[in-house]
């Protein structure tokens, strides 16, 4: 398929019934936004069991960022891929936008 | 479902290539200029102008070596004229390639000065580049192919789509015979457990292993604070938040078969199936060292938007990030973000995906290619002397 053709295809961006938010994995602690998203209700759907679930989000979630899913405490392991990508730095509530600010590499002592 | 036959080009040594090139291969930084003035007087030829080859020594100038001998034997390239300012490690390149049996011929610069060496090596590139325009494309088995796989300026789309799709090729070039080559050794941090599980057997593993601990010390013991630059503000503005997080996306693309072999940088593989190579993870060291290694098409899942590309290997750019598609078409060869919102399954970005391969293997310029893009970069371990 030519850069056209794809194109042409793809121009309807998020349509009524694609979700907000898809999961990798059943029993993830994080949501990745498919599309900017503001706070409000918003629909996730775990890519292993097509699950859907409703989120409540507290925040704005940019496209491609992530949206905790359940309450985490500070120093926390955070779960996704079902696999630990990083611990919390302080406390995070389910709805709240996860990245950079409140959470860090577990590996990399020197990733501030 | 894409055919089992490509076209390409029949190498003496029997390897086969997708691509033509006569190229002007500089062994030193001395030597860019005469090689660019070759390929301004030759149009046709491809100068491959890079920044080393002075003072190195030990495993450095090892890698230098292997790396410029390699870009030479690929069998993208028909013929390559190699120029260096000294004769001793310019016949050491000559004599790498050489054994490719493909037409390669050495010039050294002392006691002549570019003027002479200009006016003789084009000669020869001339005739080269006549000869190459005479061979044909005949078929060739797709498995015959070694591709080679690296994603950047990833964001959490990478692992969502545009990875997920590549895993779909890996597995497919793999169940029936092919190579493919993947690497980024530090970007595996935190999933390097899964690589490892995946290992053919205990040799393997413990290679593997081995070349992990060793890279993540060096990167350990700068001392340095890597957020920012592993992640990058790249990978970090697109909602990557750990190094973790990145790794996990950049497995996502090596689909489910066995890891057979851990190959050193710049080394073509022995077996076929999955290799890993001990690599940088900056996107033109990686795909140079690849081409070093044979491999002849790359596949470049990026989410932010990277816009690399190689002199002598075509390098297929996807995308599963809409804004990035949209914003940055001219660098974009298949958009899957319609996996995003599951317009349509894995297994049918995959088959597009190899559609688009079997296009680009039999000749259709990939958007780096048609944009110029070159990048021709030699991994440094160290300082020279």
């Amino acid at each position: 398929m030519s850069q056209n053709e794809a194109q042409a295809g793809e121009q309807i961006w998020a349509t009524a019934s694609a979700p907000q938010f898809l999961i990798h994995h059943e029993g993830d602690d994080v949501a990745v936004a498919v599309q900017d998203v503001d706070p409000g209700e918003g629909e996730a759907v775990y890519m292993d069991s097509n699950r859907a679930v409703t989120v409540r989000v507290a925040d704005v979630i940019p496209l491609g960022h992530k949206v905790a899913l359940v309450d985490l405490g500070e120093g926390d392991e955070v779960i996704e891929y079902s696999v630990r990508i990083g611990v919390t730095r302080q406390p995070i509530r389910a709805g709240q936008h996860v990245h950079v600010h409140n959470i860090r590499s577990a590996r990399w002592q020197n990733s501030m | 479902m894409a055919e089992q036959y490509v076209t390409g080009y029949r190498r003496p040594d029997g390897r086969a290539g997708i691509r033509n090139h006569v190229v002007i291969l500089p062994v030193d930084d001395l030597s860019n200029a005469v090689c660019e003035a070759v390929a301004r007087t030759i149009p046709g030829t491809l100068a491959l102008p890079h920044s080393y080859g002075r003072l190195q020594y030990g495993e450095d100038l090892e890698l230098t070596f292997h790396t410029l001998a390699g870009i030479g034997a690929n069998p993208n390239v028909a013929a390559a004229v190699v120029i260096g300012i000294e004769p001793n490690w310019t016949n050491r390149i000559v004599e790498g390639i050489a054994r490719t049996g493909k037409p390669v011929e050495g010039f050294s610069i002392e006691r002549f000065g570019d003027l002479k060496i200009l006016s003789a090596a084009a000669r020869v590139a001339q005739r080269m580049l006549q000869d190459a325009s005479e061979l044909e494309r005949e078929p060739i088995e797709r498995k015959e192919l070694t591709i080679s796989i690296k994603c950047g300026e990833s964001d959490t789309t990478t692992g969502l789509g545009s990875c997920p799709t590549v895993s779909q090729v890996v597995d497919r070039h793999v169940n029936v015979g092919g190579t493919v080559i993947f690497g980024e050794t530090s970007e595996l941090t935190g999933g390097e457990h899964l690589i490892a599980a995946r290992c053919a057997d205990e040799q393997v593993r413990r290679r593997f292993q081995a070349m992990y601990d060793a890279y993540i010390e060096e990167i350990e013991s700068s001392g340095a604070n890597l957020l920012g630059s592993q992640p990058t503000q790249g990978n970090i503005r697109g909602g990557l938040s750990t190094i973790e997080e990145k790794a996990l996306g950049n497995i996502a693309k090596t689909g489910t078969v066995p890891v057979v072999d851990a190959i050193d940088p710049a080394i073509a593989p022995t077996r076929k199936g999955l290799n890993f190579m001990d690599s940088s993870s900056a996107a033109g060291e990686f795909i140079t060292l690849m081409a070093a290694a044979g491999a002849v098409i790359h596949l470049f899942p990026t989410g932010q938007g990277n816009i690399v590309g190689n002199p002598i290997v075509p390098v297929i750019k996807l995308t599963a990030n809409p804004l990035t598609a949209s914003t940055m078409a001219e660098h974009i060869d298949l958009d899957v973000s319609g996996l995003l919102w599951r317009k349509y399954t894995l297994r049918e970005a995959g088959d597009r995906l190899m559609k688009l391969i079997d296009r680009t293997m039999n000749g259709r310029l990939t958007c780096a290619e048609s944009l110029g893009h070159r990048e021709f970069v030699i991994t440094k371990l160290y300082r020279s002397a």
